[in-house]
């Protein structure tokens, strides 16, 4: 006789695929590399430790947070090192850390945690951190440091940062600040000012390009976003530049489009969950932003597109649902 | 050009696709009659066949020893020459006892006389379908569904007939080392059917993994008019009826309506061999072949045996377990029914039984969706698991009819590929019997 005591009864399937939520986010992590090397080439160490302190804030925050409402630790689903990444990604690297933490909180406790964690939030956790940073600390938070300028790697004194200051390509265009544009292809290697993910979009346009190599994401999202913006920047320049071709260059890779639409658009939570869902999501946060950009405020809308596009998931999922095999004929031609 | 449908997953590794690599090049060995069979009555979808023989009884190789019990039912035959010993309910694949008839071998293998080739031409349909019946052939690709229903309810209806050699579930064999070694009795098979349905155009569908059977098939076919090969891509679940007739016929069969409803009529390659058998050697269904497979198994093989046969002798023949098996299935690891023992028979539609000792399942305490919709890219019904699953775990019976749980076909897909290993289909199942208990509560109350 053999040996059956080991034997489970499961509900089919019995085989699983390899990937997990783990190395789905391990991927992402991995994806971001290029984009913090050439940040640690342009902005020097501070890069790496902003990074640093932002993963381990936010992981600490959430294993604190699941301690207290006693859930088991979710740290290792590393989701909470991604948000960490991403939200020091979008921030000035002369930002002092103690706010970036700040950030982390919010990102973590009340963007993510609240909400009821992973796969619940419906807002992108480290928008919504830099969302938050941005309504408190506006001077700090749009105060970009030269490419290879003296940062200290502690702190910044309010003169080191005057001196080292330089205003973003979307700001000069938006005429909220002086400063000459940098030109099309320091902003494609990434030296110029901007805060530290987006600073280069060959870099994150490697990540992404190995995000997809994985399937970690598929291309709707991304590409309807980018394509919308460089279609409306190329039949409606923006002011002040001399081309049609300026125009798209300087708008899809001057400001966070390439970080937003890469690696925060993507995020699985906060975005529909069918291609076609996707499509309209990345066109809708194209829309938004050239919107901001163009009438609003603020010289770049990425983030605040997103964010408001995140509020809309439900609703496009639900509109945007496939149409079910062997659907009557009829139902076809509405869904 | 290979057809495909769209959704659907690759299960496997790179280097070994769908996880065939350890059966797909032995050839089929034949097990030793064991020496005692156990015949359960149902051995198919329908009910039950009611015994003939009692204990005591000698009965021959072939013989009918329990007949149909109604039209969707189909009867039993001895895959053995012997002595009856007993007609007791014995531990059943689905886990509860069925009745079944227990025969002694006593390895003479005399064959019946009523197993004898029958002259096909002679034949009106009737009989010729009533032969079919009297054959006990059934579904042959795991779901058992007497085979002469599916015959006399599409006569007239459908216009196709595609011959099932996807066997898009990983780690089976069986189907494909029939393709290569009696490719013969199976488009001679095809032929009886397309002649009994009347039927203008019939396909046999396999998969690109199975190439290597294609040559002698087109040979055989030799241009014929009406039957034709259909390459399909590799992808699962392409031998599910609904995704194999889009695939091939791009057709869709209705919401909630059977093949038949498209014009198609879908019968596996060991049905159409089965049906070979029945009319040119007269030889009803007692023989199956199984892939023995999994990481537990010491030798992997591909094995003929005679129906009722305990699996105990399948596992024996292939040495044994590695070391004790954390999973015993019988059919693929994508819908297969978990065993808790191989001390069950091998049925008529018995394609596989595998073992696992290693994680395959890889399951995990509270797992947590975060909304990555591959589920929903994969789901060949085009559904949303995502929400059906958000619905399910609430037990919101609206919520899941709305979102068409019961048109799930329970392939595995979504949950293969869950990042969160959620168990969705289970979700599924249970939604979709709460969901039938409420319509039938509410057809009651609205009889009252």
């Amino acid at each position: 006789m053999y040996d059956f005591s080991k034997v489970v009864i499961t509900s089919s399937p019995h085989i699983k695929s390899k990937e997990d939520t783990q190395s789905i986010m391990l991927d992402v992590l991995i994806a971001l590399i290029p984009s913090l090397a050439v940040s640690t080439y342009v902005f020097g160490f501070r890069a790496i430790l902003m990074t640093a302190v932002s993963v381990i804030a936010c992981m600490v925050f959430e294993a604190v947070y699941d301690k207290i409402v006693g859930k088991e630790n979710t740290i290792m689903d590393l989701s909470a090192a991604v948000t960490g990444v991403l939200l020091a990604f979008v921030c000035p690297v002369t930002l002092p850390y103690w706010m970036l933490i700040i950030g982390d909180g919010i990102a973590i406790i009340f963007a993510k945690c609240l909400f009821g964690g992973l796969g619940k939030n419906f807002m992108n956790p480290a928008l919504a951190g830099r969302a938050f940073l941005l309504a408190s600390w506006p001077v700090a938070m749009t105060t970009w440091a030269a490419a290879r300028s003296p940062i200290g790697i502690i702190s910044n004194s309010q003169e080191t940062l005057d001196a080292i200051s330089q205003a973003t390509p979307m700001a000069i265009i938006k005429g909220s600040a002086e400063g000459e544009l940098p030109s099309i292809a320091s902003m494609f290697l990434g030296m110029c000012g901007g805060s530290m993910g987006e600073v280069s979009a060959i870099a994150l346009l490697i990540g992404g390009a190995y995000l997809l190599f994985r399937k970690v994401i598929t291309i709707h999202i991304p590409a309807a976003y980018i394509l919308t913006v460089a279609v409306i920047a190329l039949l409606f320049p923006m002011g002040g530049m001399s081309s049609r071709i300026d125009s798209l260059a300087y708008s899809v890779l001057g400001g966070g489009l390439m970080l937003g639409a890469i690696f925060m658009a993507t995020d699985y939570s906060t975005t529909p969950v069918s291609k076609k869902g996707q499509i309209v999501f990345g066109i809708g946060c194209g829309l938004l932003t050239t919107m901001i950009r163009y009438f609003g405020g603020y010289p770049e809308g990425v983030c605040y597109s997103i964010l408001l596009m995140n509020t809309t998931v439900w609703l496009i999922d639900k509109y945007t649902r496939p149409t079910k095999f062997g659907a009557p004929a009829k139902q076809k031609k509405e869904g | 050009m290979a057809y495909t449908f769209r959704g659907g997953i690759h299960p496997g590794t790179k280097d070994d696709p769908g996880f065939k690599s350890a059966t797909n090049k032995k050839p089929i060995e034949v097990l030793k009659a064991p020496d005692k069979v156990i015949l359960p009555v149902s051995m198919h979808i329908g009910a039950p066949a009611k015994p003939l023989v009692k204990k005591g009884d000698i009965v021959d190789m072939g013989q009918m020893i329990a007949e149909a019990g109604g039209f969707v039912s189909a009867p039993v035959h001895a895959s053995v020459s012997g002595k009856v010993v007993d007609i007791v309910p014995m531990l059943h694949q689905n886990g509860s006892k069925v009745l079944s008839i227990v025969i002694e071998n006593d390895h003479e293998d005399r064959l019946h006389e009523s197993v004898k080739p029958k002259n096909f031409e002679a034949m009106t349909n009737d009989e010729r379908i009533q032969a079919i019946w009297d054959a006990g052939i059934v579904g042959h690709g795991g779901a058992t569904f007497p085979t002469h229903v599916k015959i006399k309810s599409g006569i007239g209806k459908c216009d196709t007939i595609l011959i099932n050699g996807a066997e898009c579930e990983p780690y089976i064999t069986s189907d494909h080392r029939l393709l290569l070694e009696r490719p013969e009795e199976i488009v001679e098979g095809v032929r009886y059917l397309v002649k009994i349905m009347g039927v203008k155009q019939a396909y046999i569908g396999i998969e690109l993994n199975k190439q290597n059977t294609f040559a002698k098939i087109e040979e055989l076919l030799n241009n014929d008019p009406v039957i034709k090969l259909a390459p399909l891509e590799c992808r699962y679940p392409q031998g599910a009826e609904k995704q194999l007739i889009n695939a091939v016929t791009g057709r869709e069969v209705p919401s909630g309506k059977l093949p038949a409803d498209a014009g198609c009529a879908v019968f596996n390659v060991d049905t159409a061999g089965a049906v070979y058998r029945c009319f040119a050697q007269g030889m009803p269904v007692i023989r199956r072949v199984v892939t023995v497979s999994g990481s537990a198994v010491v030798e992997p093989k591909n094995l003929e045996t005679r129906t009722g046969t305990p699996v105990t002798e399948l596992i024996d023949a292939c040495g044994g377990f590695k070391e004790a098996p954390n999973k015993l299935l019988a059919g693929g690891p994508m819908m297969g029914v978990p065993q808790f023992t191989t001390d069950v028979p091998v049925l008529k539609g018995t394609n596989a039984f595998l073992a696992f000792c290693g994680d395959e399942d890889k399951r995990v305490k509270d797992p947590t969706c975060i909304r990555c919709g591959r589920c929903v890219g994969v789901c060949p019904m085009h559904l949303t698991p995502v929400y059906m699953n958000m619905y399910a775990s609430r037990n919101n019976l609206e919520g899941c009819e709305e979102y068409d749980v019961l048109d799930c076909i329970e392939c595995g897909s979504c949950a293969y590929v869950c990042p969160a290993r959620i168990p969705l289909v289970q979700q599924f199942r249970v939604a979709k019997m709460r969901v039938q208990d409420k319509r039938r509560a509410e057809a009651a109350a609205a009889q009252k």
